[in-house]
């Protein structure tokens, strides 16, 4: 795998009032990789991949995406995607518009949104759907056509907030699958999740704790380096909350 | 016994049920007690005095010696009516006749002109039937006076603008107002919401899209089919009701606009401060339906009211647009005579389109947490 940095995060401090929700976060993210973020809620996961997506500042530090810096947000912004743990397409919308929208969203022209259109409903061997409203596509086909749009304006990162959440085991299956395929089309992916065994999946793995990183490797590295079985134990080995997050 | 220990809790818990179990009452008292009094107060009233003899005098006298009226304007000629009534202050001219005195003692009655200000028919009424009661007991202390025949002065009441006191002239601004407020800021406030709540939002807010690219793009349609709305209301009114609109009707659409662009506004800042549709509902019903409806002037005369109820208007949108639009519908008046009301809207506006902007961006800021 070749090592080009796609994300560089150098001492990043993210201050509300007296709480620091991110508190001296230093790592990289290579092109093409599978980047798993975990920890606890209240870890600070939201708030890091809130500032990475442009849509927060950062207090203190270097925060470079797709060799942007995190000061000009609306650059950066156009070069990923994202999706959401809550469902985001538009249920009234039919397909077709949903992806026309999120196309011309990103500043894409009809002329260009059509063929491809058309390209991704045969990937996802969806033809004939185009004119279906999304209220009327099952739960398991929604998730993969989200997925979908959001990579719809060929970004180099995608960012899943916790994509799998509330989605049956088939479901996930697949969507890991997509993952995969789509990371081995060189985009990298940046994924948040509650399950460890989709920790696994990944190629390396960040565990927040209280704002801080403390463990970042492999999940097989990390799991000899703490002897244990699986990503499950480490997790609650190391990333257990010491206070109270009311 | 534990079950209903457990619903008090809640309800002592949260403060909205407080506030809903024990603040409405307060309020709804307050409101129709003060402000739904469909008697007559210190009605602005002006007189054109062409008689200026003593008869004359003291019926003026004896208008600003009662309660029912203040004396705020005297007019010199007929021609200064159509104006006086298009600025809105004055509801009513009294008008006495030349050599009146003379005629009444010639002729044994004399006719006083009461013309009215119909676009609120129901303050016209009062306003008339005031007027000539105090003129009838006047005329009962001269019959005991004068010996001769039996002196009469009798009141010829005019209703200006409505001579029929249709009381749709009143009601159509009225919903006018009402409906464009609880529908532009309703569907924008509710259209926000809806997409934090499905979680489209976050989705736009990744997107390259500018903060207020999402806003405009949110609003631009409630604002067109608003008007659209608007013009709907304007020709069934015409064509069901009869109403024509006497103004200028581009002034009209403008003021509606800039009303429309208000109500939005508010939608927006609504949209900022709940996160539930159902909340998005209710503030808007409780926050302007209500107020819209009793202290806006649409029902019940402001003049009418305590003095304090009359200050609460004034920060109510819906009051100046009721008293844009209803004489330029009803009266005819042109931008001269509702100049400084525009103003005070477009300020609002202003305000508050500043107001949920900024709120709008710090809203952003504190979803981060």
């Amino acid at each position: 795998m070749e090592r080009e940095k796609v994300i560089e995060v150098r001492d990043l401090v993210k201050r509300f009032g007296s709480f620091t929700a991110n508190d001296r976060l230093t790592f990289d993210v290579y092109r093409g990789e599978i980047f798993g973020f975990l920890g606890a809620n209240g870890a600070g996961k939201t708030t890091a991949m809130r500032i990475l997506c442009g849509l927060s500042r950062p207090t203190s530090g270097k925060v470079t995406v797709a060799g942007i810096d995190s000061h000009r947000p609306e650059e950066i912004k156009k070069r990923i995607g994202y999706m959401s743990q809550r469902f985001s397409l538009y249920e009234d919308l039919t397909v077709n518009e949903n992806i026309e929208l999120y196309g011309g969203i990103y500043g894409m022209t009809m002329k260009e949104i059509r063929p491809r259109r058309e390209e991704l409903l045969r990937r996802l061997s969806f033809t004939g759907y185009g004119n279906t409203l999304i209220l009327a596509l099952p739960l398991g086909l929604r998730q993969k056509l989200a997925f979908a749009v959001a990579l719809f304006h060929e970004p180099e990162i995608v960012f899943l907030d916790e994509p799998t959440s509330g989605v049956d085991p088939v479901t996930r299956r697949q969507f890991w699958e997509m993952i995969y395929e789509t990371a081995s089309r060189g985009i990298t992916v940046f994924v948040t999740t509650h399950y460890m065994d989709e920790a696994e999946y990944c190629d390396r793995i960040t565990i927040m704790s209280e704002g801080r990183i403390v463990a970042l490797d492999t999940p097989s590295a990390l799991r000899q380096q703490y002897g244990t079985a699986s990503v499950e134990e480490l997790f609650v080995k190391i990333a257990r909350p010491q206070r109270i997050n009311a | 016994m534990a079950f209903v220990r457990k619903e008090f809790l809640h309800i002592f818990r949260d403060v909205r049920t407080l506030v809903i179990l024990f603040g409405i009452p307060a309020a709804q008292l307050l409101i129709f007690g003060y402000a739904v009094r469909t008697d007559l107060k210190n009605a602005s009233i002006a007189v054109l005095d062409n008689a200026r003899d003593n008869v004359s005098n003291e019926l003026i006298n004896k208008l600003e010696a009662s309660d029912f009226f203040t004396i705020s304007n005297r007019l010199d000629s007929f021609d200064e009516i159509d104006a006086t009534f298009k600025k809105g202050k004055i509801k009513a001219v009294v008008v006495f006749p030349a050599e009146m005195s003379a005629t009444l003692t010639r002729e044994g009655h004399a006719t006083v002109s009461i013309i009215a200000d119909a676009s609120e028919p129901n303050t016209a009424s009062l306003v008339t039937g005031y007027t000539s009661g105090i003129m009838n007991d006047y005329s009962a202390t001269l019959t005991k006076q004068i010996t001769s025949g039996l002196p009469v002065i009798i009141p010829d009441v005019r209703m200006y603008f409505n001579p029929n006191l249709e009381s749709h002239f009143m009601f159509i601004p009225g919903i006018i107002t009402l409906v464009l407020i609880l529908l532009s800021a309703l569907l924008t406030s509710v259209s926000i919401v809806r997409e934090k709540e499905f979680g489209t939002m976050e989705v736009l807010l990744v997107s390259p899209l500018k903060p207020w690219q999402i806003i405009v793009g949110k609003v631009a349609p409630y604002f067109f089919l608003s008007l659209f709305n608007v013009i709907i209301i304007l020709l069934m009114a015409w064509f069901v009701f009869k109403l024509p609109v006497r103004g200028s009707i581009a002034l009209l659409i403008a003021e509606c606009m800039l009303y429309i662009l208000m109500g939005l506004s508010f939608g927006i800042l609504i949209s900022t401060i709940v996160d539930k549709m159902e909340n998005a509902i209710i503030i808007t019903f409780m926050g302007l339906l209500l107020p819209g409806l009793l202290l806006s002037g649409f029902i019940f005369p402001i003049e009418n009211m305590p003095k304090i109820y009359d200050y609460v208007s004034m920060i109510m949108p819906p009051r100046w647009f009721i008293e844009i639009i209803r004489p330029i519908m009803i009266k005819g008046a042109g931008f001269e005579y509702v100049w400084k009301e525009t103003l005070i809207l477009a300020g609002m506006t202003l305000f508050l389109i500043v107001l949920s902007a900024r709120k709008f961006k710090v809203r952003l800021e504190e979803n981060a947490r």
